[in-house]
């Protein structure tokens, strides 16, 4: 299949498209920093074992105007697009957040958005294909809001809301909304936070990803075990959540 | 969310306060660092961080392969891949690392810090020989690029170096092309340390890869005993086709209580070794997994020894004093009644180009001890024959050795220290080992 992707440059999207890569899938690279998508882009070349690196162009959350061009080149350097997958995101913690409001405005804005327009666009090129696949990254955090990732848990809910309307809605014209929602996963983004129990690895998470792709299961926690930890975090009384 | 009384600890669980910050960006990671740290294989202190620091800078999430030219074997990579992850990637393409120390869960970076060496040693040295550039963060902040050629004297005083001299933060070495992915095998006993050694020796003529385990504590007729492994890669006739698949490591559950392992059991458990072998030679067809990486298939074997870990005094002995000079260091042993868990020998080829690089012609002795109150003795005691015999110990594996000891077995310090001074004149770059053995500001 042809799998465009933006963020995948480290975390679990590099864990994702090295996994593609390797299972002979066919990439496009999307992100902000040229340097880093050669780097990223040379590193699949050779894991895929491929005679030139997968193409790659800039794209940047924080910037509107730049998806539709790089959604654009992507689908015309692949062909056609069977899947976009979107793992980029802005994280920072609450006390950072709260202390900043134009950066708590900035994280609103690329986390909801900005993700949602640059779906927006993919929905559409994938809609007039005849469909496809469109995985975004949301995460627990959207599942309750919590004290500590009240803004970035917010953006993650609408987030997660959003993709479960675009299931509801154009489903039935071809659309596949798979809505992950990763716990703790050891990355570069969670470096220097102490982990939790059932803490992930990038690499697990992104077979669990994989397999929801082919198969067009529209949630997929990962790793697996968050999906009875968010049960029972969703139905804590306001009491307990009010503790931390 | 951060807890104060985190830890980074060695392999052997030796510690230090402090906590590894991991990015996948090792440009900005390491700027301001004072050490950078692989996956935390070495043993002791190396990957620590100094007393007075209590972060150190974890490259692991930095693993991207930047360039591969199939024709030559060219690699290039983000110095936190690990040789598991390259052996995953390029062993089924036909193509296997130079050099691979015994585990392969270690980065590009810690396998030219540390030069690691393999069973191959005797005939292609250590991993730094097929080293052919490095892109460092020295301490003033830049970013310099060394090759033998040019700073040279950087380039070799880091292989080797245990860090000290620059944050690795990209490898370029040359693959070495593989006639298989499967290793065609021998082993054979031998009674005694005497035959063990001279089987060593005869095996090192005719094989790329040799390595003996001993019985650490078996003693008196029956000292060094042992099984002797040789191997090379198989010949496509030899080997079934394709690439075994690297195995499912079992996991240690939990910490073992500290005694578990002692003289009895490890001495029921080496007899059991030693007996099954049975008495003729063993060939075999095995993974390159099984054959190399042997404790990699136990993860976190480290637990065996319980919460006060494991220490290992790895040293090179000259060939001058012949199989005498080893004898003379199990004698010790025995005498001392340590609790000798695993003793490996191997004998290495020529000293390489590092500067501070373990290995040298001679035979090394490696052994591993549960960490109690008299190990500080023990390894003091190991050292001082050690100096004695004209030895030098393995830095990777060490978090006991004394300033004193250490100088006196190396005559080649003040000249890496020389190179390190004028790349690290406030002595920036440093590690809990360095404050202990070379006498660092904390």
């Amino acid at each position: 299949m042809n799998a465009v992707l933006l963020g995948a440059t480290r975390g679990m999207g590099r864990a994702l498209a090295r996994l593609l890569v390797a299972r002979g899938d066919a990439l496009c690279l999307l992100g902000r920093d040229p340097a880093e998508l050669e780097r990223s882009a040379r590193d699949l070349q050779v894991r895929g074992a491929l005679a030139a690196p997968p193409p790659a162009f800039p794209c940047d959350l924080a910037r509107p105007e730049t998806f539709a061009p790089a959604l654009d080149a992507a689908a015309e350097s692949l062909g056609r697009l069977d899947v976009v997958v979107v793992t980029a995101a802005d994280f920072a913690v609450q006390t950072v957040l709260e202390s900043d409001p134009d950066r708590a405005r900035a994280l609103a804005t690329v986390d909801f958005a900005n993700t949602v327009g640059f779906c927006e666009h993919a929905r559409q090129i994938l809609l007039s294909a005849g469909g496809g696949t469109l995985c975004v990254f949301s995460s627990v955090a959207g599942d309750r809001a919590r004290s500590s990732v009240v803004l970035y848990g917010a953006a993650k809910a609408g987030l997660s809301a959003y993709l479960e309307g675009l299931d509801h809605r154009y489903h039935r014209q071809g659309l596949r909304t798979v809505c992950v929602k990763p716990g703790f996963v050891r990355t570069g983004m969670t470096a220097g936070l102490d982990p939790p129990p059932f803490a992930g690895d990038p690499d697990r998470v992104a077979r669990r990803v994989a397999r929801a792709i082919d198969r067009g299961r529209p949630v997929v926690y990962a790793p697996a075990v968050w999906r009875w930890v968010m049960l029972v975090v969703r139905h804590l009384p306001r009491a307990v959540m009010r503790l931390r | 969310m951060r807890s104060d009384a985190a830890t980074v600890a060695g392999w052997g669980r030796v510690s230090a306060p402090g906590r590894e910050v991991r990015s996948d960006d090792l440009v900005r990671l390491t700027d301001g660092a004072v050490l950078s740290r692989g996956l935390g294989r070495s043993y002791g202190d190396s990957s620590l961080p100094p007393p007075a620091v209590r972060e150190v800078a974890g490259t692991a999430l930095a693993d991207r392969v930047l360039a591969f030219d199939p024709a030559t074997g060219r690699l290039r990579a983000e110095a936190g891949l690990s040789l598991h992850a390259l052996t995953g990637m390029l062993l089924p393409r036909g193509w296997f690392v130079p050099v691979t120390p015994g585990t392969a869960f270690v980065t590009l970076g810690g396998m030219v810090a540390a030069d690691v060496h393999g069973k191959n040693h005797h005939v292609d040295g250590c991993f730094g020989a097929h080293v052919e550039a490095l892109r460092l963060r020295v301490a003033d902040g830049r970013i310099v690029d060394c090759t033998p050629e040019r700073d040279g004297d950087l380039f070799r005083a880091t292989v080797g170096g245990m860090g000290l001299t620059g944050h690795i933060l990209e490898v370029a070495f040359r693959m070495q092309r593989v006639p298989s992915a499967w290793i065609e095998s021998e082993s054979v006993r031998a009674a005694g340390i005497d035959v063990l050694l001279a089987e060593l020796e005869r095996s090192s003529a005719a094989w790329p890869f040799t390595v003996a385990w001993a019985d650490g504590v078996a003693g008196g007729a029956r000292l060094g005993r042992g099984i002797v492994h040789r191997g090379r890669w198989a010949e496509p006739g030899e080997a079934p086709a394709g690439a075994p698949a690297p195995p499912r490591p079992v996991r240690v559950p939990c910490d073992l209580p500290g005694r578990t392992l002692n003289r009895t059991t490890v001495g029921l458990f080496n007899a059991a070794l030693y007996r099954r072998h049975g008495r003729s030679g063993r060939r075999e067809v095995q993974s390159p997994y099984r054959f190399f990486y042997p404790l990699d298939r136990l993860a976190d074997w480290n637990r065996l020894y319980g919460r006060r870990g494991l220490t290992q005094h790895q040293c090179v002995l000259p060939p001058e004093r012949g199989p005498a000079a080893v004898r003379d260091l199990l004698e010790l042993l025995a005498r001392r009644r340590a609790c000798v868990c695993l003793c490996v020998i191997k004998n290495c080829g020529n000293e390489g180009a590092g500067t501070l690089s373990f290995p040298r012609r001679g035979t090394s002795v490696a052994i591993d001890l549960p960490i109690d109150d008299g190990t500080q003795a023990l390894v003091d005691a190991l050292n001082e024959r050690v100096i004695d015999l004209g030895g030098r110990i393995y830095l990777a594996k060490d978090a006991f050795t004394r300033a004193e000891h250490f100088r006196a077995m190396e005559p080649r310090l003040d000249c890496w220290t020389a190179v390190r001074r004028r790349w690290d004149p406030e002595l920036r770059l440093r590690s809990a080992q360095s404050v202990r053995i070379l006498g660092d500001p904390a």
